[in-house]
C-alpha cells in the first residue's frame, strides 16, 4: 500500500532532508480557528500533520497537550467534529498526509468500524493511538490496515531488540521514536542518544523512524533531524496557541500566526540539518 | 439476568489479562515492557514457598492477621433479620484493608530491586498503608493525591508526611482519585528504571487487576475458616463497598464458585444516581478504556470520562475494577448503590450500635445491610466487609451532619 504518508517520506528522500512533522489538537482554541491553523501548516512548513483527538485523561501527555485537549473539548469538540475539521483540510490539500493521533477510549465508543470509515473517508491516512501497544492489535490496528489506514507505532527507550519486532509487526507509515521516558513536552532529549537510538530502530525495519516528545526549539530540532528522518514538534505548538489567546482566552487570528510563525522556524530548523551536517 | 452456568466464576483472567471482554493491557507502550516483566516476576513469586513464608510472617506479626469475623450482635438486633458478622479488616495496622495488597506489592518491589515507590490515593488509606511499609522497607515513597482529597483526607496525609513519604497534590481534572492514578501513571512513565508502582486496587493494567484480587483473597479465605468455626457452616451472602473493588474482590473471590451464596457489591450513588452526581460505574456507566483496562466507566456520549462525585473519597473513581465488570454481566454479583446521606447514616448507626467507627466507605455497605438483612429469615448468615476505621473521615462527617442540624 502506498499512500500520501509513503509518498510524501519517498519525496523527502530525495530531497535529502527531513520531515517536520506537526502535532497541534483538533479543537483547540475551537473548531474554527483549530481548522485555519491546520490548513496554514503545510505553507509554513509541515511536511506531516499529525492532529489530536482531544481526551479527558490522556496519560502520556505532559501539561500543555492535556490543557489544549481541555480547551478544545470545552470548546465542544468531538469525534464528528475532527472528521468535518479532516474534510475540510482535504477540500484544499490532496498530498500533505495526515495522521489523527490520541486514546482509544473515545474511537472505542464512537464504533471502530464507523471510526475506521469515517477517517477513510475524510481523508485520513494515519492512527497513532498512545494506548494500544501490540498486545492490543486486535482491537483497532488490524481493522484499520484491513481499511487501509497506517497503523503508526510508538517505539520507545524501553523497546529493547528484544520487543522491536512485535513493536515493527504492523506498523506502516513510519515509526515514531518517543526519544525520552517521560510525557509529552518534559525534558529535552540528548541528540547523540536519540540519533543512536534512530539508527538501532533502522536496523530493524526500512520504515521512516521520527522523532518526538521533548523536541522544542529549532536549534534541537536540527540536532535531532541530522540523525533522523523526521522531528515531530508539539508541546511548544500548543503552548503557542495557549500564549496567543487573551487575557479572557478569545480565539482570535493571532492563535493562527502564533502556530505558523514557530512552524516557519522549526521548518528551518529541521531543513537546515542535513546541508549542514553536510558542509 | 440470569447467572450463566459456568463451570467456575475463578478461572480468570486468560493469558492477554481478560475477564470476558473486561481487562487486558491498554498502556502506553513505555510501559508496556515494565508491565510484562511485573507479569513474570510475579508468577514467579507465587510459586515461590519463600515468598509465601515472607508474606505470612509479616501478614501475623506486623498487619496483625486474622482479623476477626465479629457477630454484630446490636446491628442484628436492630435490622430484626439476618445474622450479621462483620469482617473486621479495619483493625489492620494502617486501620484499613488495604495494607494486605500493599505488603505483596511491596515485598514483590523488593525482589526486583526496585527502591522507589509511587502510588496514588483517594481517601489516602492506601497511600498510608504503602508509605508504612515504605518506611518498614527504607524505600522511597511517592503518593499522588487529587487536590480535593488532600484537603478532605487531612489527617492521612499528615500521616504520611511523618511516615517519611512525599505526598504530591494533583491539580488537573477533577482533582481526586481518577488524576491521581493519571499522574501516578505519567511520573511511572519517566522513572521507568527505578520505579514500582504500587496500584490500591484491582484496576490498572494486567496484571495488576488478578495481583491485587490474588493478595486480598486472604479476607475470603479466613472468611470460610471462620465462618465454618462459628457457625459450622458457609455464610449466605456477602456484602463490600466497591472502590476500584479490592476490599470486595478480596473478600467474593474464594466463595465465586459457592453458588448459593447471595454476593452483592455496593457503589456510591452520591446525591443520588438520577442526579449524574454519582461514582455508581455499573449502575450509571458503559464499558470503555481508561487507565490500563476495559470495564464500567462514567462518560458521557463521545467517550469523554465524567467526574465521579461521593462523600467517601476512596470510592469517587468512575470506574471499576474489571473483574467486577465481568462478574456484572454473568450476573453473579448484584450491584447496588447507596447515596452519601444513606452511608452517614450507616455510619453514625454503626458507631452508637456497636461502638465502631466505620470508614466512610464501608458505610455504604453497612447502609445496604440495614435494608438486606432485615428482608432475610433470623437463621440467614450475612458478612459485610468492613474495610477500613473512620478516624480519617471525622471531619467530613461533622461538617455534614453539623451542617443537616443547622
Ligand atoms: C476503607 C476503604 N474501603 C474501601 C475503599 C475502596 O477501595 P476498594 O474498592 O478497592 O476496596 C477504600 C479506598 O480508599 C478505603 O479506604
Amino acid at each position: 500500500m502506498t499512500g500520501r504518508i509513503d509518498r510524501r517520506f519517498a519525496e523527502l528522500k530525495k530531497e535529502g532532508r527531513a520531515a517536520l512533522v506537526t502535532f497541534t489538537m483538533a479543537g483547540d482554541p475551537d473548531h474554527a480557528t483549530s481548522v485555519a491553523i491546520l490548513k496554514a501548516l503545510p505553507k509554513a512548513g509541515a511536511d506531516v500533520i499529525e492532529l489530536g483527538m482531544p481526551f479527558t485523561d490522556p496519560m502520556a501527555d505532559g501539561p500543555a497537550i492535556q490543557a489544549a485537549g481541555l480547551r478544545a473539548l470545552k470548546a465542544g469538540q468531538n469525534m464528528k467534529i475532527t472528521f468535518a475539521a479532516v474534510r475540510d483540510f482535504r477540500n484544499g490539500d490532496d498530498t500533505t498526509p495526515l495522521v489523527l493521533m490520541g486514546y482509544y477510549n473515545p474511537i472505542y465508543i464512537y464504533g471502530v468500524e464507523r471510526f475506521l470509515g469515517d477517517a477513510k473517508a475524510a481523508g485520513v491516512d494515519g492512527l497513532i493511538v498512545v494506548d494500544l501497544p501490540p498486545e492490543e492489535d486486535s482491537e483497532l490496528c488490524l481493522p484499520a490496515m484491513k481499511a487501509g489506514l497506517n497503523f503508526i507505532r510508538l517505539a520507545t527507550p524501553t523497546t529493547d531488540d528484544k520487543r522491536l519486532p512485535t513493536v515493527l509487526t504492523n506498523t506502516s507509515g513510519f515509526v515514531y521514536y518517543v526519544s525520552i521516558t517521560g510525557i509529552t513536552g518534559a525534558a529535552a532529549p540528548d541528540a547523540e542518544k536519540v540519533t543512536a537510538a534512530v539508527a538501532r530502530i533502522k536496523r530493524h525495519t526500512t520504515l521512516p523512524v521520527c522523532v518526538g516528545f521533548g523536541v522544542r526549539t529549532a536549534a534541537h530540532a536540527r540536532a535531532i533531524a541530522a540523525g533522523a528522518d523526521g522531528v515531530v514538534m508539539g508541546a511548544a505548538l500548543v503552548e503557542a496557541v495557549r500564549q496567543s489567546l487573551g487575557p479572557d482566552a478569545k480565539p482570535s487570528s493571532a492563535s493562527v500566526t502564533a502556530v505558523t510563525d514557530l512552524a516557519r522556524a522549526l521548518a528551518a530548523g529541521v531543513r537546515g540539518a542535513r546541508v549542514a551536517a553536510r558542509a | 439476568m440470569t447467572v450463566q452456568q459456568l463451570n467456575s466464576f475463578r478461572t480468570g483472567p486468560d493469558e492477554h489479562g481478560h475477564f470476558g471482554i473486561y481487562g487486558g493491557r491498554f498502556v502506553a507502550e513505555t510501559l508496556m515492557p515494565l508491565v510484562l516483566e511485573l507479569e513474570k516476576a510475579y508468577a514467579a513469586a507465587k510459586v515461590d514457598p519463600n515468598f509465601k513464608k515472607e508474606m505470612d510472617g509479616y501478614l501475623t506479626h506486623y498487619v496483625g492477621r486474622p482479623s476477626p469475623l465479629y457477630f454484630a450482635e446490636r446491628l442484628t438486633r436492630h435490622c430484626n433479620g439476618a445474622k450479621i458478622y462483620l469482617k473486621r479488616e479495619e483493625l489492620n495496622h494502617t486501620g484499613a484493608h488495604k495494607v494486605n495488597n500493599v505488603l505483596g506489592q511491596i515485598l514483590l518491589a523488593r525482589r526486583m530491586g526496585k527502591n522507589r515507590i509511587i502510588a496514588e490515593t483517594g481517601a489516602g488509606m492506601h497511600g498510608v498503608a504503602t508509605a508504612t511499609l515504605c518506611a518498614r522497607f527504607g524505600l522511597e515513597c511517592i503518593v499522588y493525591m487529587g487536590a480535593v482529597d488532600v484537603e478532605r483526607q487531612k489527617a492521612n496525609v499528615f500521616r504520611m508526611n511523618m511516615l517519611g513519604a512525599k505526598v504530591v497534590p494533583v491539580e488537573s481534572g477533577a482533582k481526586t482519585l481518577k488524576d491521581a492514578m493519571n499522574e501516578a501513571l505519567r511520573d511511572w512513565v519517566t522513572n521507568v528504571e527505578s520505579t514500582f508502582y504500587c496500584i490500591g486496587t484491582i484496576a490498572g493494567p494486567h496484571p495488576y487487576p488478578m495481583m491485587v484480587r490474588d493478595f486480598q483473597s486472604i479476607i475470603g479465605r479466613e472468611t470460610r475458616e471462620q465462618m465454618q468455626a462459628a457457625e459450622g457452616r458457609l455464610p449466605d451472602s456477602l456484602i463490600a463497598c466497591i472502590g476500584g473493588g479490592s476490599n470486595a474482590m478480596g473478600l467474593f473471590h474464594p466463595f465465586l464458585d459457592d453458588n448459593d451464596i447471595e454476593i452483592y457489591g455496593v457503589e456510591a450513588a452520591g446525591h443520588g444516581l438520577k442526579t449524574g452526581m454519582h461514582a455508581a460505574s455499573i449502575a450509571g456507566g458503559r464499558p470503555g478504556v481508561l487507565h490500563g483496562n476495559r470495564t464500567y466507566l462514567l462518560m458521557n456520549e463521545d467517550g469523554q470520562i465524567n467526574e465521579a462525585h461521593s462523600i467517601s473519597a476512596g470510592l469517587d473513581y468512575p470506574g471499576i475494577g474489571p473483574e467486577h465488570s465481568w462478574l456484572h454481566d454473568v450476573g453473579r454479583v448484584t450491584f447496588l448503590s447507596a447515596t452519601d446521606d444513606e452511608a452517614l447514616h450507616a455510619f453514625a448507626l454503626l458507631s452508637k450500635l456497636e461502638g465502631i467507627i466505620p470508614a466512610l466507605e464501608p458505610a455504604h455497605a453497612i447502609a445496604k445491610v440495614l435494608e438486606l438483612a432485615a428482608r432475610k429469615p433470623k437463621d440467614h448468615l450475612m458478612v459485610v466487609n468492613l474495610s477500613g476505621r473512620g478516624d480519617k473521615d471525622l471531619d467530613t462527617v461533622s461538617r455534614h451532619l453539623g451542617s443537616k442540624a443547622r
